[in-house]
């Protein structure tokens, strides 16, 4: 379900290049590439001026109400005594700090373990999720058998079907997993192996290996590289680039993951901290409880400021996929 | 190994192909199916066989104790016959269209002005972004605290720095779907901000030019060339949003349980409740059945929604 939004950015990064290239060839003959909605001469018109700053800064102060302030608050209630929480919510620290709520959702609510919980979630999510991508994608681009087309037809379809008519048919696959013979739940191959059936990610990956050039799988081929050395020693060295951004976005869906592994992670000792945090809420000091908050924010804010062109490109290259 | 180079060189002689089992295996053949093997394990058991197994589900009674057996149409009249269906559909119509009201405009305005913005502009998307990677439940928990009905919540609190009397919000039934699609709203505007600023990036500059040739101002510049040329992505993003809203589920079930008194049941929260929340154990068919027709008329509108647009978009 989270892949939704993001589906307009597939066929994105092959479009990319063309836009760059089209904005170059007009530079030659324009003045003003890089012009938007507004001329210069509109630029230099006084009203225009004053009333395009204002707008400006008007957004920039709407942004960072919206946007980082909620953030900010989150992380000053974290370190807060939870009276001064609810009585002046917007008060900036009337009576101190309380960095003990910190360590107590640590320790005491053990945010620690769910944390962890959620990293070894998190990790495994993306391991079989690049293991299916990049082998499935490379057999597909890159080997192509007489029935690829197929089979990536049925792989493609799959992302047309909205992930609730799976909801009940893969729990209770999960339940009764066919020649295992025992059940998946409360383990963590419940949540890592349904995650690898991302048809957004084979496209994404196979779309990639296209573009690649060809002639260099000859060459290696020539050279006496077999299938796997072509594989690991050609192919996916040259597959940095897609296989950043599937990494990124794995992670970044495990950690936001809710539903499913709600439903499949019922025991406290394997659950992740998107499951656990509904869950303690009732039973958890107000301060405690916003610092558990904080900490489970805390990571998917560093990697998004870390990897923020992935990100913004990754989700914002769909427009140039116009109608 | 060096047998598997044929396959890649479209040069290999016809006459030197044969098919059978052994030559298939030398050509590579095999190792190929040993690349695809991760993707079929997964896709069929975790994909394919759920999707198959579903449209078999829906009619069936299913127990897990019992064999299912196969009930017709009986678990497509059971949902008609809840009134609860109804309210969620209802209620989900209601998300839906607020949604668009909030969250359609907002971000194409914000995306036109930041799109102008000079200096600092990727500050501009960075804080935009922000609300999007907070996590989905941490977002809506902290909502959760942010919405408390006492004087002393937080917005109550901002509310009566201006005046405005403490509102109930999640805890009213008139104002509880409101406050749902205010957070969603919030936490979603940001990613389709950056899909329009990268579309207006796109937006060709000779036709800002021609337009201001032709006599037009900053306002017919808008309407006549910024609109028209992100029309294409306008279509895909509301069809898009209106997927997504109708499949919403975090908000009800994390803020409200679908209360109160029923007023922010949605669809998905109606199939969650049948399936895993149900007394007299799971009602898997009813279920399936409900999400087969959800997803039916997902893909019977956007059909319907792609033949119209086609129509208007080439002009």
């Amino acid at each position: 379900m989270t892949t939704t939004d993001l589906i307009p950015a597939a066929p994105a990064l092959e479009q990319a290049p063309p836009v760059r290239g089209s904005r170059r060839r007009r530079r030659e003959v324009e003045t003003d590439a890089d012009r938007g909605i507004l001329s210069r001469a509109d630029r230099r018109a006084p009203r225009v001026r004053i009333t395009t700053n204002g707008l400006h800064a008007l957004m920039l102060v709407l942004l960072v109400l919206v946007g980082l302030v909620p953030l900010l608050w989150l992380l000053k209630s974290a370190v807060t005594p939870t009276q001064d929480t609810l009585t002046n919510p917007l008060g900036l620290f009337p009576h101190g700090f309380a960095w003990s709520n910190v360590v107590k959702a640590w320790n005491d609510v053990h945010i620690g373990d769910f944390f962890f919980n959620t990293i070894a979630m998190a990790a495994g999510e993306w391991a079989v999720q690049l293991l299916v991508a990049t082998t499935g994608g490379f057999a597909l681009s890159v080997l192509r058998p007489k029935y690829g087309k197929i089979l990536s037809g049925l792989v493609l379809a799959t992302l047309f079907v909205p992930a609730v008519v799976l909801l009940v048919p893969l729990y209770l696959t999960i339940l009764h997993p066919p020649l295992i013979g025992h059940s998946l739940i409360n383990t963590f191959w419940a949540v890592w192996l349904p995650a690898g059936a991302s048809a957004f990610n084979v496209v994404l990956v196979m779309r990639f290996f296209d573009s690649l050039p060809r002639e260099v799988f000859e060459a290696a081929r020539t050279d006496g590289a077999g299938t796997f050395r072509l594989f690991w020693s050609v192919v996916l060295p040259m597959s940095k680039p897609i296989i950043g951004v599937v990494s990124v976005f794995a992670i970044n869906a495990a950690w936001a993951d809710f539903l499913w592994p709600n439903l499949v992670l019922t025991d406290i000792a394997v659950q992740p901290l998107s499951v656990r945090l509904p869950q303690i809420q009732s039973s958890t000091d107000l301060g405690v409880y916003l610092a558990a908050l904080a900490i489970a924010t805390l990571i998917p804010v560093v990697i998004f400021l870390i990897f923020q062109r992935t990100f913004l490109r990754g989700g914002g290259l769909g427009g140039a996929v116009k109608g | 190994m060096t047998v598997t180079q044929q396959r890649l060189a479209p040069s290999a002689p016809r006459a030197a192909r044969k098919h059978n089992p052994i030559t298939w295996v030398q050509r590579g053949g095999l190792t190929t199916l040993l690349f695809l093997l991760p993707l079929l394990i997964v896709f069929g058991v975790f994909s394919w066989s759920p999707i198959v197994q579903s449209v078999i589900m829906s009619f069936q009674k299913t127990n897990l104790v019992t064999a299912p057996v196969f009930v017709g149409w009986d678990n497509f009249v059971a949902v008609f016959n809840d009134p609860l269906f109804y309210t969620a559909i209802r209620n989900t119509g209601y998300f839906a269209v607020l949604a668009l009201l909030f969250g359609y405009p907002i971000p194409l305005v914000a995306a036109v002005i930041m799109s102008e913005v000079k200096r600092m502009k990727g500050l501009y998307s960075v804080l935009a972004y922000l609300p999007v990677v907070i996590p989905p439940v941490v977002s809506v928990l902290l909502w959760k605290i942010f919405y408390d009905a006492g004087p002393d919540g937080v917005f109550n609190t901002i509310l009566g720095a201006i005046g405005i009397p403490p509102q109930p919000w999640i805890q009213d039934a008139a104002t509880a779907m409101p406050s749902l699609v205010l957070q969603a709203t919030w936490a979603g505007a940001g990613s389709t901000i950056i899909i329009y600023l990268a579309a207006l990036t796109g937006v060709a500059p000779e036709l800002y030019d021609a337009a201001e040739v032709d006599g037009a101002g900053i306002g017919k510049k808008i309407w006549h060339v910024t609109l028209p040329q992100l029309r294409g992505i306008l279509f895909i993003t509301l069809i898009l949003q209106i997927i997504a809203t109708a499949q919403v589920f975090l908000q009800p079930f994390l803020f409200t349980s679908g209360g109160p008194v029923n007023s922010t049941t949605t669809i998905l929260l109606l199939i969650y409740q049948y399936a895993f929340q149900n007394s007299l154990g799971g009602a898997y068919g009813e279920a399936t059945a409900l999400s087969l027709m959800l997803a039916v008329f997902l893909a019977i509108l956007s059909i319907v929604y792609f033949r119209l647009t086609a129509r208007w978009s080439d002009q």
